[in-house]
């Protein structure tokens, strides 16, 4: 039996070999092809015979808004810039470790909470707006300072607020209780849920539920002098954060059952878009499927729990200079007096759909009534914090989070455990 | 699998063959190979130039040395099982060997988040971001204009006044500067006013330029990053060559090499961006004293095991069950059946857990609602039914692997053997036992064992199921119940703390990796003593 399959499986296994062996050589030119391609742009001959190319990384999500403007400014100047176009959860972690081996881009498009880490190992530059900043909203120029250098020229703002489906209520609520009952209200009247905000099942969302917990005097980091984030001074621990922990746990799945860990963002979004909620704790993002639905969707300025403004975390997308950009002069010019006309904002509002940063260009878009309610939220919020050490607080703080609406442990303790945990892991 | 058994039967009868046909080679053969060889040196010389263009001398001389041997290798006669060894060889180092001596390597630095890169791009960098802009000073229009090979920056002050310098000579009044349309001065006398591609074809020299403000140094310094606007800057650090230390110029605290890849100062604060250096063992030190890391290890390892080893069973047991049911020949349909049974193969496991773990949601998820009738199953909350439900997905994405390979083997195991033992009248049960099932093993041993070793590090599932959760109350670290050894070590270099440590992932990587192949090779061995009972 052996020697009678030796013909046939020798043929296959060959024909196999060859096979696996011409795939393998196209993934390893294909792989040596990319990088080539990268090297390229980065020699210096071609800068001199005058046809400058930037390189600019950007992810699939921000890319649309950048086409036109590219494509624009080729024409204007002449210098080329080759977008690339790479996954989000990566982009910024390519960047970091291809920056030093001279690979990486001229340019890199994301959100400001990216600066710390761009600094800590390195791979920025600082870019000086020079009277520029004026023109800019405040909160976006401070998102893009850290440690007193600016790094970043600004192009939108993001931030959450409160869909209200004005079918089902009416009248905007100014505190989470009032927003409560008009929930409860609601559902006696036949929606399926008081209250939607999307959570992760594993993390908890402490992103979403940030308001509530400034409002109640509870920030994540206190700021120095400058009006950056200190952290040595984590707020989390401040005498307010048991207060707010009750609160999460009266909310949750043993309490008021506002807070709910099973819905997850998708969920949230559907039940939303059928109508099944008055209120959808979110970001603009799921504003235009929301009306696609028929719902007839208003945005609220977000309720207070406690007797502070309730902040959300703004998030500012921005473009950055690599320290080692072979040309920065091309980038910058780019960057810092292009990007920041405001015909070229108002081209990327209309190509991306976010906010613009320019003052003068979201006067113009704020003329949507949507555009307009979230920036006015917008302008009370509070930069994510940027430091490398808001990684240290994420998990635990998700994770107590998440058990407290479970309904598991005691408020003060757990989040007294908390902040013990995230004091240790930002000292180490 | 199948190819195991008749490995050594194919050597010795093909060789030959082989060489019977070979003198004069088939013509479509040759033109195969010479087109071949042709592509791949083609490819080679392209890349060999790119790398000389580059200045790469050490990668240079070593692709050289293979393209050459690659030449070598095809062109001679003889050396017939080089030529099939090659191309499996040269692939095998640069995608294996090279990773995991890297890795190796990276075990012994402190790679990580402010150790990203070398000195001098440390030390670049802290200068770069050392330069502050001097507040409220005023922003400046510039002409970049050049005489004799020498470029200066022609600076037009916000009140109207033109003056010109450049690196280390400062600002001086220029008379009869020529003045643009916009007030700005864009033109002096002897000197010619370069364009705005010329400044492109310059542009590295024009950002280096540092014109002092005055002849003394602490007004500070103009610079350009654009071209057209300057402003003042001072640093607040300076760095001393001589001494390799910064100073900080307005408290005058000095940072000196503190010996771990960044600058320290006497009160121990150090610089955020600091460099790659070698740490020696310290990695490894800390994957075993660290206490938050200790407590849990022990718990993890045993999941890690009972997982992997539970995988393996599940999976195998339930491959071999339904390969031994559709071997069956009378079945009809076989083909519909085994092509349904082989789709989970064919979804992407990263898929397969985030709609699993979309079933399992306790309240909204398929699984609750419509096979428990709304049961509040907390399915991937509770540590034990996490840990059962991350077994269940896996075993649901794995069983078709082992059911194609037992079928394969099935249909491959002699029948004589099989007819003999039914004349000896034994039952089927015994015949599976003692017949089938070791002959079955002979083959998919091996396959076994690799399943093991890629189970013990299956990411995917895990993370994209439960994420490793839920989490244990008994510790300050993100660990939870249904965590391995592999998303542990992820959590701990790249999740938590002030950011990514590549170093201690490298060096729990490479303790994993001992592990793995510590298990393997004995049970490697184990197989060969199998296959030598049964041939």
């Amino acid at each position: 039996m052996k020697v009678h399959t030796t013909g046939t499986t020798a043929f296959g296994r060959r024909s196999f070999a060859l096979g696996a062996v011409s795939v393998t050589a196209a993934l390893v030119l294909s792989a040596c092809g990319g990088g080539d391609a990268a090297e390229s742009s980065d020699s210096t001959d071609l800068a001199s015979a005058g046809a400058t190319t930037l390189t600019m990384w950007v992810d699939a999500e921000r890319s649309p808004a950048l086409t036109d403007v590219t494509a624009r400014f080729k024409e204007d100047t002449g210098i080329e810039i080759k977008l690339v176009t790479k996954d989000f959860e990566q982009v910024s972690d390519d960047f970091i470790t291809q920056v030093p081996t001279g690979k990486g881009p001229d340019l890199i498009v994301g959100p400001h909470d990216w600066l710390g880490k761009f600094v800590q190992n390195g791979v920025i530059a600082p870019i000086e707006l020079g009277d520029k900043a004026a023109e800019f909203q405040e909160s976006s120029v401070a998102a893009m300072t850290y440690e007193g250098s600016t790094y970043g020229v600004p192009y939108s703002i993001e931030n959450i607020g409160l869909l209200r489906n004005a079918d089902l209520v009416p009248e905007p609520a100014t505190t989470m209780d009032e927003v409560i009952a008009n929930g409860k209200a609601a559902v006696e009247n036949g929606a399926e849920f008081p209250f939607l905000v999307g959570m992760d099942p594993k993390q908890g969302d402490p992103y979403h539920l940030y308001p509530f917990q400034t409002s109640m005097g509870v920030p994540v980091f206190g700021t120095d002098e400058n009006g950056g984030y200190d952290a040595s001074k984590l707020e989390l621990g401040n005498e307010n954060g048991a207060a707010f922990a009750a609160k999460v746990k009266e909310w949750g799945e043993g309490g008021a059952g506002i807070l709910n860990s099973n819905i997850t963002a998708d969920i949230a979004k559907e039940k939303f878009n059928a109508g099944a909620s008055p209120y959808f704790l979110t970001g603009p993002w799921n504003v235009p499927l929301a009306q696609e639905a028929g719902i007839n969707v208003v945005v609220d300025p977000l309720p207070t729990a406690g007797d502070q403004p309730a902040q959300p975390f703004i998030g500012v997308n921005g473009f950055f200079i690599s320290s080692k950009s072979q040309n920065s002069l091309a980038a910058t010019e780019f960057a810092l007096n292009y990007l920041t006309t405001e015909a070229v904002q108002d081209a990327m509002f209309e190509g991306g759909g976010r906010p613009p940063a320019l003052t003068a260009s979201f006067e113009k878009a704020a003329e949507d009534p949507i555009v307009e309610a979230f920036g006015k939220i917008g302008a009370d919020g509070v930069p994510m914090p940027a430091i490398p050490e808001m990684g240290a607080v994420w998990a635990d703080w998700g994770g107590t989070e998440l058990a407290l609406i479970k309904g598991q442990g005691d408020p003060a303790e757990s989040w007294a455990k908390m902040v013990s945990n995230v004091e240790a892991k930002i000292a180490k | 699998m199948v190819d195991q058994l008749d490995t050594p039967v194919r050597s010795r009868t093909s060789a030959p063959q082989k060489k019977t046909r070979r003198s004069p080679d088939s013509t479509a053969g040759l033109l195969a190979k010479i087109l071949l060889l042709g592509l791949t040196d083609a490819f080679a010389v392209y890349v060999l130039m790119a790398l000389f263009m580059n200045e790469k001398w050490l990668i240079l001389a070593v692709a050289t040395a293979v393209t050459v041997l690659i030449n070598w290798i095809y062109l001679r006669r003889g050396g017939l099982p080089a030529k099939y060894l090659a191309p499996g060889v040269l692939f095998l180092l640069v995608f294996q060997v090279f990773v995991v001596v890297y890795s190796g390597y990276v075990a012994f630095t402190n790679y990580g988040d402010g150790h990203n890169s070398t000195k001098e791009d440390a030390i670049s960098s802290i200068s770069m971001s050392a330069q502050k802009r001097v507040p409220d000073s005023p922003a400046y229009q510039v002409s970049v204009v050049e005489k004799d090979d020498v470029l200066s920056l022609l600076v037009t002050d916000p009140d109207g006044g033109v003056r010109i310098g450049t690196t280390g000579e400062p600002l001086e009044d220029v008379e009869d500067a020529e003045i643009g349309g916009t007030g700005k001065a864009v033109g002096a006398d002897g000197y010619r006013t370069l364009n705005f591609n010329e400044l492109l074809s310059v542009q590295q020299e024009i950002t280096a330029i540092k014109v002092p403000l005055s002849e003394d140094l602490d007004d500070g310094i103009l610079q350009t990053a654009d071209g057209s606007n300057a402003y003042v800057f001072k640093p607040v650090l300076v760095y001393d060559e001589a001494a390799d230390t910064f100073t900080d110029t307005e408290t005058g605290v000095v940072y000196a090499d503190g010996g771990e890849g960044s600058y320290v100062s006497d009160s121990g604060e150090r610089l955020p961006t600091g460099w790659k250096v070698g740490v020696g063992f310290e990695n490894f030190e800390r994957a075993f004293t660290d206490p938050d890391l200790r407590g849990p290890l022990v718990s993890v390892i045993l999941w890690t095991f009972t997982f992997a080893l539970g995988s393996v069973l599940l999976c195998f047991g339930l491959g071999l069950f339904l390969a031994l049911t559709f071997n069956h020949p009378n079945l009809r349909g076989k083909k519909i059946y085994r092509t349904i049974m082989i789709l989970p193969y064919a979804f992407p496991a990263f898929l397969a857990g985030l709609v699993w773990s979309g079933m399992l949601n306790q309240e909204f998820g398929f699984i609750n609602e419509t096979l428990f009738g709304g049961a509040d199953i907390p399915w991937l909350t509770d540590p034990w039914l996490a840990k059962f439900s991350v077994l269940l997905v896996n075993t649901w994405l794995g069983f078709p692997y082992m059911f194609l390979v037992c079928t394969g083997a099935l249909q491959s195991l002699p029948d004589d053997v099989n007819e003999a033992a039914r004349m000896d009248g034994a039952s089927a049960w015994r015949i599976f036992r003692s017949i089938k099932l070791p002959l079955l093993l002979v083959s998919t041993a091996p396959l076994l064992i690799s399943t093991f070793a890629f189970n013990f590090n299956n990411f995917n599932v895990i993370f994209m199921l439960t994420g490793g959760g839920p989490r244990f109350s008994d510790t300050n670290m993100d660990i939870g119940a249904t965590d391995l050894l592999i998303t542990l070590v992820y959590k701990v270099a790249f999740g938590q703390g002030s950011g990514r440590d590549y170093g201690l992932a490298s060096a729990l990587a490479v303790i994993i990796f001992i592990i793995v192949a510590v298990i393997s090779a004995v049970s490697f061995r184990q197989t060969k003593a199998l296959e030598e009972v049964n041939s």
